[in-house]
């Protein structure tokens, strides 16, 4: 990034001040790592604003325990080049701990019960600031989300009545037992990210390229063969040449039929693309006022 | 109307979004939007999303299905920035929601904003980082209070440029006369206010008429459509490159062999080499390196996430301003401010505050409201508190001296919020406009972009304007000014010998 005034350039250094605000106005922050391509791109701009240091914060991961295995080994190869620290929260042991109970049938995803292991896991480490990698461009209720996101004793959003933010002065203080998310990434757009990645040469999960694998079709999103996964009687498998715009928990996000394998590629599609990133999510699906409805209670 | 040259936008899009590292030579644009309720604002963002190609497929299905359920004819744009299920259920929107949408030059961030009365808080939160503002007007109704407000906000908060949308030509027959009659009444009332730029555009957000395309319908305008003018306009003429400030964020020493004090530059450009002063100590040391995670920089300008490293080992953190010695900012435990309050519970004379002013926080004491602002007359108002929504004229003391500039020069270092140290929630936003005229010092010369004054300068000493700007005397005169000391009590007449003497020498 050398052009003082290239979007991404001015989008870097939001990113970075907002990150070293974190890190000064809290006492226990920690970053959301889901594995996914923001939280990379999240995690490189942590090492750019900490450098030549270490990022001074944890990263913390929510595992449904039905990622990708690429996922996995992907994460802990980046925990162990840049020396970070690791926390992994498991929603198998809010269900076994009886604290959730698991959705059951084809349609089940663990989705939803992630919100009660973050929550779980935030209090369990006293973290007061969880850095995320949302971004307003996703859904229409984050194009209100604050940079500096105050939530109350239960974790709760409450979007009527959010602190205003002026300038790039954030304002993180708190009351004890309250605690913030933080949104580094909220003036980026899917296709910042991916310009950035290319730009920068960030390394990405290979379930982004197109590759061939064993996918059937759910209502229009193709979903790919898991050991996590029942199929309906009448869902039948196919080989195809897919890609992933997001990675979640692999019950709940979409394969898009795709033969972009470079980066290059991929942003010539997203250029094009006549869908949203979520459109290929499951989960958003049920209602339109899904998120919301997530959000409220706290979810990512 | 226009959709058929929708494709060429589309094909136009795909082929230079995907051009190698094109996207390397694009910059960035903040607006706001403003206008009253019905002028047509979610309408016109709708339109410049679509038409720009920003909206995607399940986005156009999930709005068509909502405006059949709601038995419209027409697809509503508007729902697109529709935001949250209570706005929804009420029909209205009452926050400051974040749009984006790009074009081959330009990524676009807009800060959409509600035109009712009680949410001023809103239209100043968005307009405090806008390097821009489209104040809509209904082409039937003309120039309303709201526009009004829109505009005078805008100023206030030193947003650069303005475009005036006039909006719904289609229903006063695309006429010029209309047109001409609305900019008139505009310029009238916009004379008072304190904006450079100005844009007029007649418009037709249903419609898409000089929105994105041309409008063959107002063949008489010859200016630029919407889009054309957001894509051109100058972005960084917001920032200070004269002042060189950097608030101190952390610092970072990962080992023995390297201490570097991180921040973003705020105003003003530094080098390797270049004399540096921390204030509040007011230590002197000489910037060694500007390291970024890319390698070091040559020079750091406005705007750039850099980690400096000094010569000499002094006492930087959190908080330090760094500046040049030979341009300070000024220095007062007492400032004036234009406050905008943003708490349901009015500010009374006398009540304590945390003041947040770049990476410091400060306890302070807001002493006076010296008057509120009428923001539709811009008239000043007698007031002895300010109440939610409400613009006034504060005077405010801090327990340690703030340094500052006048927002005017720089808004980094003229910008503040205060806090509520019992909720913590942010209640108001603060505009620095000088020193407090009670203690007098630190005001800054004129003809100077900043305070030039020491800032170990006495509290006592107290800048008299001057009639003639100092570059244009020392060009005429042919050497640099010198100083001339007089002294006296209090009244003895040493303003007045003082400037009788200058036109004398003059
Ligand atoms: N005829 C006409 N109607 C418009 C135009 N722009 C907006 N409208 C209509 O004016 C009404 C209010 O528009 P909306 O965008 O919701 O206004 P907002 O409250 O400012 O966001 C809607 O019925 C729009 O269809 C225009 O250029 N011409």
């Amino acid at each position: 990034m050398k052009s003082h005034t290239s979007h991404l350039k001015q989008l870097e250094n939001e990113s970075i001040y907002l990150m070293r605000e974190v890190a000064t106005q809290f006492e226990r922050p920690a970053l959301l790592f889901s594995g996914g391509k923001d939280s990379i791109v999240m995690v490189h701009l942590a090492m750019k604003a900490f450098d030549p240091g270490k990022i001074p914060f944890p990263l913390m991961h929510i595992d449904t325990g039905h990622n990708f295995d690429e996922t996995i080994a992907f994460r802990d190869r980046l925990v162990e080049r840049i020396g970070a620290r690791l926390i992994v929260g498991h929603v198998q042991e809010s269900i076994d701990a009886g604290k959730v109970k698991e959705e059951t049938g084809p349609e089940a995803s663990r989705n939803g019960l992630q919100t009660v292991t973050l929550l779980e896991t935030l209090s369990e480490h006293q973290t007061d600031c969880a850095l995320g990698g949302g971004r307003r461009d996703e859904e229409k209720a984050r194009a209100k989300e604050r940079f500096f996101s105050h939530r109350d004793r239960f974790g709760q959003w409450d979007p009527k009545n959010q602190r205003p933010e002026l300038w790039s002065l954030y304002n993180g203080r708190k009351n004890p037992g309250e605690h913030f998310r933080a949104f580094p990434l909220s003036n980026w757009t899917e296709m910042d990210i991916w310009q950035y990645i290319a730009a920068e040469q960030i390394e990405i999960p290979s379930l982004y390229f197109a590759h061939k694998r064993a996918v059937f079709n759910r209502r229009g999103v193709w979903l790919a063969d898991t050991k996590h996964m029942t199929r309906y009687p009448d869902e039948e498998l196919e080989e195809k040449v897919v890609r992933f715009r997001t990675i979640g928990d692999c019950t709940c996000t979409g394969a898009v039929l795709s033969e972009a394998s470079t980066l290059e590629e991929i942003i010539g599609e997203v250029a094009s693309a006549r869908q949203t990133e979520r459109g290929g999510r499951h989960d958003d699906k049920r209602s339109e006022a899904a998120m919301e409805d997530r959000k409220r209670l706290g979810y990512f | 109307m226009n959709h058929d040259e929708n494709r060429d936008t589309q094909t136009r899009r795909q082929t230079s979004q995907t051009d190698a590292n094109h996207y390397l030579e694009m910059d960035l644009l903040r607006f706001t939007t403003a206008g009253s309720v019905d002028d047509g604002k979610s309408t016109l963002i709708g339109r410049l999303l679509y038409d720009s190609k920003s909206i995607f497929e399940d986005q156009m299905d999930a709005i068509e299905e909502t405006s059949r359920n709601a038995g419209d004819e027409q697809v509503n744009l508007a729902l697109l920035t529709d935001g949250l299920r209570a706005e929804r259920e009420q029909g209205i929107t009452i926050d400051v929601a974040y749009r984006y949408f790009a074009t081959p030059r330009r990524k676009f961030i807009i800060a959409d904003t509600p035109g009712h009365t009680e949410y001023t808080r809103n239209m100043v939160t968005g307009a405090s980082t806008a390097d821009l503002a489209v104040i809509l007007v209904d082409a039937r109704k003309g120039v309303l209070t709201q526009s009004r407000r829109h505009a005078f906000i805008s100023s206030l908060l030193q947003i650069p440029h303005l475009v005036v949308a006039i909006n719904k030509m289609d229903l006063v027959g695309y006429d010029q006369d209309r047109y001409e009659e609305i900019v008139e009444q505009f310029q009238e009332f916009s004379a008072k206010l304190d904006v450079d730029d100005i844009t007029y555009i007649p418009i037709s957000a249903l419609h898409g008429d000089n929105v994105v395309h041309r409008s063959e319908a107002m063949s008489w305008y010859e200016g630029s459509t919407l889009l054309y003018h957001l894509e051109h306009v100058e972005q960084t003429s917001r920032q200070n490159l004269k002042d060189f400030r950097l608030p101190v964020q952390t610092v970072i020493r990962p080992d023995q062999s390297f201490r570097g004090f991180a921040g973003q530059v705020a105003s003003g450009t530094i080098r390797p080499g270049e004399a540096i002063q921390v204030l509040p100590s007011g230590q002197k040391t000489v910037v060694e390196r500007i390291h970024t995670a890319d390698g070091d920089l040559e020079e750091a300008v406005a705007g750039d996430a850099v980690v400096l490293t000094t010569r000499e080992e002094v006492d930087i953190s959190r908080g330090s301003l760094l500046v040049k010695p030979t341009n300070v900012p000024s220095q007062e435990r007492e400032i004036e401010a234009a406050l905008c309050w943003m708490n349901p519970e009015a500010m009374a004379a006398g009540s304590n505050w945390i003041l947040m002013h770049g990476t410091r926080q400060v306890q302070a004491i807001a002493r006076e409201v010296l008057y509120t602002i009428d923001i539709d007359s811009m008239h000043r108002q007698q007031a002895s508190e300010l109440a939610l929504n409400e613009i006034g004229r504060v005077r405010i003391e801090t327990a340690e001296p703030l340094y500052f500039d006048p927002y005017k020069l720089n808004n980094a270092t003229g910008s503040f919020i205060l806090i509520d140290p019992a909720s913590n929630v942010t209640v108001a936003a603060g505009m620095i406009r000088e020193a407090s005229t009670r203690t007098g010092a630190g005001k800054p010369t004129e003809g100077s972009t900043a305070g030039q004054s020491d800032p170990k300068a006495s509290p006592n000493v107290v800048w008299e304007p001057w009639n003639i700007a100092r570059e244009e005397r020392e060009k005429r005169n042919g050497h640099s000014a010198k100083l001339l000391w007089f002294t006296g009590i209090s009244g003895a007449g040493k303003s007045t010998i003082a400037k009788a003497l200058e036109r004398r020498l003059w």
